[in-house]
């Protein structure tokens, strides 16, 4: 469901402009559409999401309609159009991970954060979600977190559990 | 041990970098075939080599390059599928995480085979690491003169940049992919045209699967016929096999077409057995979207025979009694594992990638999953059996892209082998929930079984 958010105005940083410039570079001339997707992943991964402001902003940039970005952006999963917490555990809930305990350790997660599917944590830190496929089958159960995608291969109730404090900690010697 | 054509190297410190993968041989493709073969040539020797596409539809590699149109000033592109989304597989992260630069050096001979002059690896978004691994070993290549301008002096230029999907399982359908290259959502295309005559902006271009275009290295470096050696019949060369589930050693294998199933399962130069001293009851042969079998059809056909790893062999039977090689995803299911979950699961996952262009797709994998999630959640009718049936004959055939069939053929050959369980899940609802239905006898060797058949009708 597209709801749409209030956001604050959208300025792309001159440093990120040049990174989408050497993107629109790599195709021919005319066809800087295709950029689309690899901008949109900056855009997320800069600003968590990738809000309508944000999605107007980079069809100015491509010369796009706004439309043509939202459909985008819409279509496929990885972007997200409503704001999620800042660690975003992705867990690969299809056949082969279940096999060996994908469900156990969802369960487990939607426990220790104390938030169903798709929601936020109090302290804006952490959502979580199931997803399809990684292929990662063999290194089952998987998740992944954005905005780099680093993976987390053969999880059990305790490494979930290290990983998560670990975020934590982190974020509290950042502060 | 069997052949190694593409893995040979992966244990090699350092095989993930251009001097590591030189010193063992890497680039010598290049230089044969910039140097001493034409494009065509090129397009021969893969020809000869028999290759049959990797990413799961195992069409003649050869002959697909031989139908790209060459109309004089039009570019034409190749496109690498790295998109890797069918559940079970995941050679091709593997491939791209060990060893880039086999991928690269194969992008290199195949784009000058077909007259390419700017190609795209288009990887799925999730991973991110890979792409950048990609990334690196393409700015490598790129330093050392493998591309760019005029490679080796030979004249010949070659961009290569790295394409970032944005998470959809059928972007890994050719059309879509180009589709999504594009910028658009992943709605495959109706075909004719193919992408041979209009792909990438309209022009002539081939896609292939990142597996198919690595083992073109071999078959530069050896000879067409040197590949066409190894593997079975039409099954030629090796091929990657992702292997998941409840396995021992679950991982990524390069196997010799023609390795019976028997022994890449229990073997421990492969998967070393069914994982915690359990039964095997199914499997998965090629990715979620071939049909599963029963462990007795797996190991064997159904006139007794041992079951190969090989496109002919996996297909034995048809769908009555046979599966299919599809992407090499091989998923094994234990004794405690429940059919009629799995499917649910699978359907699932189709009625969530369904692009929703056509409407049987769209509704009947909507209809497949609902009606599966509650046969397995205790609700379901003995009618409810033979519906899924129907309406999986009903998306079958009937859509623009397989996407359809793939969603289609996985429960009807679940129902088609293990209806007594989906018929227990009926009788039983609230045992169902908290247990399972177990082996029956879907491990007993094929002759018994038939003999039993017999005495129970005399
Ligand atoms: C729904 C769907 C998903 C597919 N996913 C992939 C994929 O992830 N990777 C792939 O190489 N081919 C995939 N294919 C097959 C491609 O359409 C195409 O046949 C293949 O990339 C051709 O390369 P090959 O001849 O080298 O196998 C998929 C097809 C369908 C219908
Ligand atoms: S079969 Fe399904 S995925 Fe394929 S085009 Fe039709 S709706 Fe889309
Ligand atoms: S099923 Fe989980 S990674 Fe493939």
């Amino acid at each position: 469901m597209l709801k749409v958010e209030e956001t604050q105005p959208v300025e792309f940083s001159s440093a990120l402009v040049e990174k989408f410039d050497e993107i629109v570079s790599r195709y021919p001339a005319g066809k800087q559409k295709s950029a689309l997707l690899p901008i949109l992943h900056l855009v997320q991964a800069e600003l968590g999401w990738t809000s309508p402001l944000a999605m107007d902003k980079v069809a100015e940039y491509l010369n796009i309609e706004p439309i043509e970005v939202y459909e985008v952006a819409s279509f496929y999963s990885m972007y997200f159009l409503q704001p999620k917490g800042k660690y975003v555990l992705e867990v690969c809930r299809t056949g082969p991970c279940c096999l060996v305990g994908a469900e156990k350790i969802m369960d487990h997660i939607e426990h220790k954060l104390g938030v169903k599917e798709g929601e936020v944590t109090a302290d804006g830190l952490f959502s979580w979600r199931g997803v399809e496929c990684l292929a990662a089958c063999g290194y089952a159960p998987v998740l992944q977190i954005g905005p780099d995608y680093t993976f987390y291969e053969n999880l059990t109730e305790q490494s979930v559990d290290t990983l998560i404090d670990n975020l934590k900690n982190k974020q509290d010697l950042r502060q | 041990m069997g052949r190694k054509l593409l893995l040979e190297h992966i244990n090699v410190p350092g095989i993930n970098t251009l001097e590591v993968y030189r010193q063992k041989g890497g680039y010598r493709a290049v230089e044969k075939a910039l140097k001493t073969l034409t494009p065509d040539e090129v397009v021969e020797e893969v020809k000869k080599s028999g290759l049959r596409g990797r990413g799961g539809a195992g069409f003649p590699t050869g002959m697909k390059w031989s139908f790209l149109a060459k109309p004089e000033g039009v570019a034409r592109y190749l496109v690498c599928n790295a998109d890797e989304s069918e559940p079970g597989t995941f050679k091709d992260r593997y491939l791209m995480t060990h060893i880039p630069h086999a991928l690269i050096e194969g992008m290199i001979v195949a784009s000058f085979a077909l007259g390419a002059k700017t190609s795209y690896i288009y990887v799925r978004g999730e991973m991110m690491p890979q792409i950048r691994i990609l990334e690196k070993a393409i700015a490598e290549a790129k330093a050392a003169g493998w591309l760019g301008k005029n490679i080796l002096g030979t004249g010949y230029d070659l961009e290569l940049y790295v394409q970032p999907g944005g998470g959809a399982y059928i972007c890994g359908e050719e059309t879509a992919l180009l589709e999504s290259l594009e910028g658009k959502r992943g709605n495959p295309r109706i075909k004719p045209p193919f992408p041979a005559i209009a792909g990438l902006y309209g022009c002539p271009t081939v896609v292939n699967n990142v597996e198919s275009i690595a083992a073109v290295v071999p078959i530069i470096n050896d000879g067409g016929d040197e590949y066409a050696k190894v593997g079975i019949g039409r099954s030629t060369g090796t091929k990657l096999i992702s292997a998941s589930g409840n396995l021992v050693k679950p991982g990524v294998y390069e196997i010799e077409l023609g390795l019976p199933v028997e022994e890449f399962i229990y073997s421990d130069e492969y998967c070393g057995g069914i994982a915690n001293g359990k039964r095997l009851k199914a499997t998965v042969a090629g990715g979620s979207s071939v049909p599963i079998l029963p462990a007795n059809l797996t190991l064997k056909y159904a006139n007794g025979e041992p079951r190969l790893m090989s496109y002919e062999s996996l297909s034995e039977g048809g769908f009555a009694t046979g599966t299919m090689l599809g992407s090499g995803g091989f998923i094994a299911f234990d004794e405690d594992q429940c059919i009629v979950r799995n499917t649910w699961n699978f359907a699932r996952f189709y009625h969530h990638e369904s692009c929703g262009q056509c409407s049987p797709c769209r509704e009947g994998t909507g209809w497949l999953e609902k009606v599966l999630h509650r046969l397995e959640y205790g609700h379901g009718k003995m009618s409810d059996i033979d519906l899924l049936v129907d309406v999986s004959k009903k998306i079958e055939g009937n859509t623009i892209c397989p996407l359809g069939d793939a969603a289609a053929w996985p429960v009807a050959s679940a129902i088609r082998h293990f209806r007594d369980e989906f018929e227990w899940h009926v009788k039983e609802p609230v045992k169902s929930l908290s247990s399972n239905y177990g082996i029956a006898n879907y491990a007993v060797p094929i002759e018994k079984k038939v003999e039993e058949v017999k005495q129970d009708n005399s």
